[in-house]
């Protein structure tokens, strides 16, 4: 049962000879609390096929469905809505807001939403234990490792609980051992349920994935689709459990 | 965490980009605030010395038969004294609703006597009064200090060869010239000017007034609104106003104020253009940021709010720190300009209008970087990424 499909999806930049095509006629369907990584060479479209599949790059052509919602068929106020409601998105390089502490960037999402300041504390708080850090609550963004701002990047992306997280490249700024963690992170908030789309170009990190497909020049390869060592062997110890 | 906490969490930790936009702002209220301050206190102090230079109000009997021609009174021979006003109906002037813009009022009162064999007009003056009124004059001399001595024209004073520290009998009475007048070019140059009293007392006018020049300060109200409310309570008095003099002081007046208008919008054109320049620069850099909010879901609204806020406080700031900076550079430029600063006091119209109008650049030149940043695709923030 597909949860999220991208139905021929396209994405054209740029007008007359000028025009580029960055992603044409891509078909995908992701199941509910599945794990998809998607890779490609730089330049294949991959982070604009994300940025549609996130209701934050209109297509050219073609349909993304969230449930039984296109979401480009709503208004851009409603699509932030629907963001806001449903999508936690990790992006590269962290992104977290400079002049806010850990604590206030990880409640950044509850700050347009109808909690009362306990609860957005609560909330933030609980998802800063989640990714265990919740004793740097009061540091700011500079004052953290990188992987640690990567963590925070991830508990602001979880803190309202979407049940879907998009990854563009989360561990594209960590050395090894911060991107395993990472990485285990990302697999834990999975095993509870959240549907993750992640774009990487790590192997490595795909092997986290049930499945991986591979965008090239704007589509996807045929014969890409591929479930990963890291469901295969899930599946390997179910099966001896 | 609310929008508002970002707002001022981003001001707080860009103190140098804050600091810059209130000082920009706050320059451009503060010279708007000296501006109007110092065009207010000199309106003011020039309104205040053209009224007391010279009356703009003459009160004559209500007498068809006299024809008076002192101050725009002909005085016709002896006709002069069939009608006057009592001294006392004077004191109801003080009882005007606009009481406190008259600045002064100087009764006179005239008689005829002979010197030497000829025929001189004296005029019985309140000196103070008249001293105040008639700014112009030069005395050679002394001013009269006491009820014995008088001051002449200077015609007079060569027609009857008069100076300083002479004798002159009126009515019996002997004074003596404190000092003479410079010639004015008027009728005050024939005329032996001696104490109110005195005069009333010599020519039988006890209590009465034959006319009284009135200077009214009109900076601020309608000289005819003060000519009928003095009509009003006197009704035996012709009241009327030197509609010249009063037109020409208004006219400079407004002129001072339409040129002060000028430079206070070249100022604001300035102020806003800072404002417009910075915020428009804070928006571009911080385009990641807005395309992160935009990402996690906050509305075109939403990012408008949180630069509308940022404007809102550095405005209120700069309106507040302008007005501060404004009244205290005028207080301290002031006495360079007049002596009269005593009036000088902290006017909260001014303060309250600073601060709007703070508010409303700071607004308007924020309103199109705002729009512009609601408006910015969060796909661009993840291509930037």
């Amino acid at each position: 049962m597909s949860y999220i499909q991208a139905v021929n999806v396209a994405k054209e930049f740029g007008t007359g000879d000028a025009r580029v095509s960055a992603v044409s006629g891509i078909d995908l369907s992701i199941a509910q609390a599945e794990f998809i990584s998607i890779m490609g060479e730089s330049g294949a479209g991959k982070s604009t096929f994300l940025s549609m599949l996130g209701g934050l790059l209109q297509p050219t052509s073609g349909q993304i469905l969230i449930g039984d919602v296109d979401i480009y068929r709503l208004k851009s106020d409603k699509r932030a809505d629907f963001r806001r409601e449903f999508m936690g998105f990790i992006f590269q390089s962290f992104q977290l807001v400079p002049y806010l502490n850990v604590l206030e960037n990880v409640q950044l999402p509850l700050a347009v939403t109808h909690h009362t300041e306990k609860q957005k504390r609560e909330l933030a708080v609980s998802a800063l234990e989640r990714v265990g850090l919740q004793d740097k609550a009061l540091r700011l963004p500079n004052q953290l490792s990188g992987g640690e701002q990567e963590r925070v990047a991830i508990a602001r992306a979880v803190v309202n609980e979407p049940p879907i997280l998009f990854a563009d490249e989360p561990t594209g700024n960590l050395d090894s051992r911060n991107s395993t963690e990472v990485m285990n992170l990302l697999k834990r908030l999975n095993s509870e349920g959240q549907t993750i789309i992640m774009v990487t170009h790590s192997r490595t990190n795909a092997g986290f994935a049930h499945r991986t497909v591979e965008v090239s020049d704007g589509q996807l390869s045929p014969a890409s689709q591929v479930e990963s060592r890291f469901i295969v062997a899930r599946q390997a110890a179910g099966a001896g459990a | 965490m609310k929008l508002h906490n970002i707002a001022v969490n981003n001001l707080r930790r860009r103190k140098a980009k804050m600091v810059f936009l209130i000082s920009g702002l706050m320059i451009g209220i503060a010279a708007i605030v000296a501006l109007i301050t110092t065009i207010q206190i000199l309106s003011e102090d020039i309104a205040h010395k053209m009224d007391e230079f010279g009356a703009n109000i003459v009160i004559t009997p209500k007498s068809e038969g006299l024809s008076l021609n002192y101050g725009g009174i002909n005085l016709g021979g002896v006709s002069f004294d069939l009608q006057e006003i009592s001294e006392s109906d004077l004191d109801k002037i003080e009882t005007i609703k606009n009481a406190a813009n008259v600045r002064i009022i100087s009764p006179k009162v005239f008689g005829i006597f002979e010197h030497q064999g000829q025929k001189a007009l004296a005029l019985g003056v309140d000196f103070p009064a008249e001293l105040t009124l008639k700014r112009w004059w030069k005395i050679t001399g002394e001013k009269p200090s006491g009820l014995g001595q008088i001051l002449v024209g200077h015609e007079a004073a060569e027609r009857f060869q008069l100076k300083p520290g002479s004798q002159v009998r009126i009515q019996d009475q002997e004074f003596q010239v404190s000092g003479v007048l410079e010639n004015t070019g008027s009728q005050d140059d024939q005329l032996f000017f001696m104490p109110l009293r005195v005069a009333q007392r010599l020519f039988g006018k006890e209590g009465k007034i034959a006319m009284a020049e009135v200077a009214a300060l009109c900076h601020n109200c309608p000289i005819s609104d003060i000519v009928t409310q003095i009509s009003e309570k006197i009704p035996a008095a012709k009241v009327t106003a030197l509609q010249q003099v009063v037109a020409s002081r208004m006219d400079a007046l407004h002129n001072l104020e339409k040129f002060s208008l000028m430079v206070a919008a070249l100022i604001l054109l300035v102020g806003s253009m800072v404002v417009f320049v910075t915020m428009m620069g804070s928006v571009n850099e911080r385009t990641r940021e807005i395309g992160i909010f935009s990402a996690i879901g906050f509305r075109k609204s939403h990012i408008m709010k949180i630069i509308l806020l940022e404007a809102l406080i550095v405005s209120i700031a700069s309106g507040v720190l302008g007005y501060l900076v404004g009244i205290g550079a005028t207080r301290v430029a002031m006495p360079f300009f007049t002596e009269h600063v005593s009036h000088f006091s902290l006017d909260p119209l001014v303060a309250a209008g600073a601060v709007l109008l703070a508010i409303v650049i700071g607004l308007t030149a924020s309103f199109y970087p705002a729009t512009t940043a609601s408006k910015m695709d969060p796909s661009e923030a993840l291509r930037t990424l």
